[in-house]
């Protein structure tokens, strides 16, 4: 569950967000909508407990059952897809991690580059790993800032398919249309 | 028994990044051969033992510097303190893992550099070999630190010589006199703090 109440966010004498209220219970959906620069990735930040509020009463899910994906895919682009995601599970101390991590790379079609360096992929294809990463850990809550961002139409409909899974969820995006028949609160900045 | 493979599991993907990119040891390597050699020709003949002793020092605390410089440059272009922060582990284990990272740069640097110091000017003895490797635990302990806060900051190329040079004036002092207890407790008292200091450095919350 994710509640705050009263959440303001300031960047010195800027205000990003103030007196904002948001509630996202277990299994529910936050679609976050609103204009480049109106705070919705600051939001997400703060929520995942990235950032902190300026002001407000916020309670957060532990950070381990956090899956939080930014406008970057938070890769190494040095290392491949498979030393990226073998040394996430290795910090969230996943068992049987090699199984889980082949599943995704098949499910995202990033198995048969799986020995490639990430820096010789496309943004798209960067992207498809960044959605591996952030889904390898099975985290309960997932917040997502642009999913779609890059994402070719078969990149986009394997995205559609992971908001059928129930987690808690908040996505900040420019297409709403995508995902608004999940959402269950909604947020809008002006 | 998971800090430690956290630790090492942090420190080897380092490894992994410098060995594919090969962009922090060569550059440390070039720099401290450079400036050995510069020095050489610089220093009148017959210069003291103490004198070619404190530029070495010199050389080493600067090839730290360039390698403390590019140490947390993944992190900082790929956001990737984001990814770190949000895994379960302890977020000293993130500051451990990069100084080891370090460590084990400049110890590869200076195998090159301590037999080129010896060829060039008088030799080396075994105390002054100790105290480098003293001075790089500080170093590379104090460094990360201020590496990563460096990282934080909007002037980063500036911030982290003028956090790091004044406590590595220490280090110097310790080195160039051969204090090796002094050394010791350098490194006891900056590791403990950088390790304690780290978790508030990655984080706004």
């Amino acid at each position: 569950m994710i509640h705050a109440r009263a959440l303001a966010k300031r960047y010195g004498d800027r205000r990003v967000f103030a007196g904002l209220d948001v509630d996202v219970p277990n299994g529910g959906f936050l679609l976050v909508t609103g204009p480049n620069g109106s705070g919705k990735t600051t939001l997400l930040r703060v929520l995942a407990g990235l950032a902190a509020p300026t002001a407000g009463e916020l309670q957060l899910p532990p950070r381990h059952t956090i899956g939080f994906l930014g406008h970057e895919p938070l890769v190494y682009r040095e290392l491949t897809p498979l030393e990226n995601l073998t040394l996430f599970g290795r910090l969230y101390r996943l068992p049987e991690r090699g199984e889980r991590i082949g599943m995704l790379l098949e499910r995202f079609g990033l198995w048969e580059v799986r020995h490639e360096r990430v820096s010789t992929f496309s943004r798209g294809m960067q992207q498809r790993l960044g959605l591996c990463r952030v889904l390898l850990h099975e985290p309960t809550h997932l917040l997502l800032d642009e999913p779609y961002n890059a994402l070719d139409a078969e990149g986009a409909t394997l995205l559609d398919g992971i908001f059928e899974e129930p987690r808690t969820w908040v996505i900040a995006t420019h297409e709403p249309q995508r995902v608004d028949r999940y959402a269950t609160e909604r947020l809008a900045f002006a | 028994m998971t800090y430690a493979s956290d630790v090492a599991a942090l420190a080897r993907k380092d490894l992994l990044l410098e060995l594919r990119a090969k962009e922090t040891l060569p550059s440390m390597l070039l720099f401290v051969i450079a400036a050995l050699t510069i020095f050489h020709f610089a220093l009148p003949t017959g210069t003291s033992d103490v004198a070619a002793r404190g530029l070495l020092w010199a050389a080493l605390i600067f090839t730290a510097l360039l390698g403390l410089t590019r140490a947390f440059v993944a992190e900082r272009e790929q956001s990737m303190f984001d990814a770190l922060i949000l895994t379960p582990v302890d977020r000293s284990a993130i500051w451990l893992g990069k100084a080891i990272a370090v460590f084990a740069f400049l110890v590869a640097a200076e195998v090159v550099a301590l037999p080129a110091f010896a060829a060039f000017f008088h030799g080396l003895d075994g105390r002054t070999v100790a105290a480098v490797v003293l001075a790089d635990i500080g170093i590379c302990t104090v460094g990360t630190l201020f590496g990563a806060m460096a990282v934080a900051g909007r002037a980063r190329e500036l911030l982290l010589p003028l956090l790091f040079l004044p406590m590595a004036i220490p280090i110097v002092v310790g080195g160039v006199g051969g204090f090796l207890w002094f050394l010791v407790l350098y490194d006891a008292i900056f590791a403990l703090l950088s390790w304690a200091a780290f978790e508030y450095v990655v984080s706004e919350v």
